[in-house]
């Protein structure tokens, strides 16, 4: 069937599954905003500057799992995306940021509102297209939506020539991708599996460091057992906190800069660390080199660049967290560490780091405290950045999965409010 | 002589904008790039890129992993202990007068090189083989006055049967002939 290249975008978008588009009109995409309507299951959420679109985007994905889409016009309408899209990239958040393009003959011509924005947003995208064609624009829309969500999440960019939005062509959704070059590893290794059980086995003093992944991976039941059966505290990382819950036994809080004593005490006196989803930060080790000297190190991760890029790895198991820990809990023994949970218990009753000082005016860390109460926890967080959203960590009980999102590895202020409205869309409650 | 030079094939999808990633990458990182090649292979519609990394100042084992997460890359070997065929070509414009010609055609023939062009004042030579061969035939040429100097950096291949996409599919193996051993924490790290 013949279709312009604005209707074959909304095609496909309704087939990858998409409820929601966050965008701003402007110039190159008002084809695409004139086929809109034809549309009426694609709910479009006009917002009031593109970051903003991008955020939003970004906390319904974060909140849902699925793919969060936002719409840009070209050149400024482009750019305004790029604070946004570099939030998801660190945070490994599956974004497809759509943006019109000056037409096919201006493009490279310094154009009105021409602005080279593939090759912007190379270092913070996953990957990006330029569409040359409308034919190719079913297909590429198609791989967008596998790359962003599968793997190691990440945004993936889609620039479209205005010109391309109105070509008319035939249209067929293909059933397949063919991308030679991407082929993430889920299942772990089984020696370094092995090792793995071997090492946790041995160590007297381990703890268990999370990171996002685990919640991308939906590996909660699994670092449960995990945690249960070999008796190991779990410290979490700043975007690894609602993984855990946090008022199970075994819940030692966060670690780092911003993190709980208790937490950075066990990881230091840690002699083993079992990394889970998380990239070794500078906000969670610090000095590299003084970040648990006497530790050994598993690490496993879907993306093989993070093992050893920041710390030495004893242990590396590239793999999806929750496949590699259904393989590792089947062999491991159930195993007890009394005197270590003890202590590190010890160390949390000894430095309290989450307790409110004395006041005549309403802290806010009393604030956050007082939600939860209120609440119950039954809530999804969604902060700025600076101090409200540490205080937000730390007095907040999270039990609930995924309930706190944070823009942690950019630290983007500005990026609580859109991403809690695109949360709340997401997830209406 | 215990060189620091890794040498790295990687074979892309030939799509526009690959070389921009991978050069993008390079800079992001801080990697240092001695010297990159690309070319057509004998598959349709993929390069292969030979790509030249000093150990001294890059992380090698960050190259090749932060490469294949360029979603164009297919496969990416590490070549250097294997036993390879390396070779770079050089042009070189060097000022030739009468007394002087015959003097440089000889030292070229030394080299196996070749004279390409010949003008009144000049001699384009051509010289093909490993970058110290390269550096020696250029060393010797200076004092004759360089016009100009143009390189191609290095490409290279396996010696025998094995294709760079075979030989990509064992880098196990090709970690245990690495002369100092497998680097503690890299072992069985693999995307392939």
């Amino acid at each position: 069937m013949k279709m312009t290249g604005a209707q074959i975008v909304c095609e496909s978008l309704v087939k990858e599954g998409v409820e929601v588009i966050f965008g701003y009109p402007g110039g190159a995409v008002l084809p695409l905003y004139d086929a809109l309507p034809q549309y009426p299951q694609l709910r479009h959420i006009l917002v009031r500057h593109e970051q903003g679109a991008a955020h939003a985007a970004d906390g319904y994905a974060r909140a849902t799992g699925r793919a969060g889409v936002c719409l840009a016009t070209s050149g400024p309408g482009a750019t305004n995306l790029v604070t946004g899209i570099a939030t998801a990239h660190l945070d490994s958040s599956p974004v497809i940021a759509i943006t019109g393009q000056v037409a096919r003959p201006f493009i490279g011509k310094d154009a009105f509102q021409e602005v080279d924005i593939t090759g912007i947003t190379v270092p913070i995208t996953k990957h990006n297209y330029l569409v040359h064609d409308a034919a190719e624009l079913a297909g590429v829309i198609k791989e967008a939506f596998y790359l962003a969500t599968s793997g190691r999440p990440g945004p993936v960019l889609i620039d479209i020539p205005r010109d391309v939005f109105i070509e008319e062509t035939n249209f067929q959704y293909p059933d397949k991708l063919s991308l030679p070059g991407y082929k993430p590893t889920l299942v772990g290794h089984p020696t370094q599996i092995k090792k793995a059980v071997k090492l946790i086995s041995e160590a007297a003093r381990p703890v268990i460091i999370t990171g996002r992944g685990v919640i991308i991976s939906g590996a909660y039941a699994e670092l449960k057992e995990l945690a249960e059966k070999a008796q190991i505290p779990v410290i979490t990382t700043l975007l690894g906190i609602g993984c855990f819950p946090e008022s199970h036994v075994l819940s030692f809080g966060m670690l780092g800069m911003h993190g709980m004593a208790f937490a950075n005490m066990a990881v230091d006196a840690a002699d083993l660390i079992i990394a889970l989803g998380m990239r070794f930060d500078d906000r969670a080790t610090a000095k590299v080199s003084a970040f648990a000297p006497r530790s050994r190190v598993i690490h496993i991760d879907i993306d093989p660049a993070e093992i050893g890029k920041n710390v030495r790895v004893d242990v590396p198991i590239v793999g999806d967290v929750r496949r590699v820990l259904q393989a590792l809990n089947k062999q491991l023994a159930p195993q007890t560490r009394i005197d270590w949970i003890r202590q590190v218990e010890q160390w949390r009753q000894e430095h309290p780091s989450t307790a409110i000082r004395e006041s005549d005016a309403i802290l806010p860390q009393y604030v956050m405290s007082k939600i939860c109460e209120a609440t119950g926890g039954d809530v999804i967080v969604v902060t700025g950045v600076g101090q409200n959203q540490m205080w937000a960590a730390q007095h907040f009980c999270y039990n609930k999965p995924n309930s706190l999102i944070s823009s942690g590895g950019l630290g983007t202020m500005g990026f609580g409010l859109p991403a809690a409205m695109g949360a709340k869309v997401g997830c209406p409650g | 002589m215990a060189s620091t030079k890794h040498t790295l094939v990687a074979l892309v999808e030939d799509k526009p904008g690959v070389l921009n990633q991978v050069a993008s990458l390079f800079r992001r990182r801080g990697f240092n790039i001695e010297s990159i090649a690309v070319g057509h292979t004998e598959l349709p519609k993929i390069s292969r890129m030979t790509i030249v990394v000093d150990e001294a100042t890059t992380a090698v084992d960050q190259v090749a992993k932060q490469l294949y997460k360029v979603v164009e890359v297919v496969k990416v070997s590490d070549i250097t202990h294997d036993n390879i065929v390396a070779r770079e070509l050089a042009l070189i414009k060097v000022k030739a007068t009468p007394t002087t010609r015959s003097e440089i055609i000889q030292i070229v023939d030394i080299f196996r090189a070749d004279i390409v062009d010949v003008a009144p004042d000049s001699l384009v030579v051509q010289v093909t083989g490993d970058e110290d061969k390269i550096d020696s035939l250029y060393n010797l040429l200076r004092g004759f006055g360089i016009k100009e100097l143009a390189r191609t950096g290095r490409i290279a291949m396996t010696r025998g049967t094995a294709g760079a996409l075979v030989a990509a599919r064992r880098p196990e193996k090709a970690r245990h002939r690495r002369p100092s051993g497998p680097r503690k924490g890299e072992a069985e790290i693999s995307n392939v």
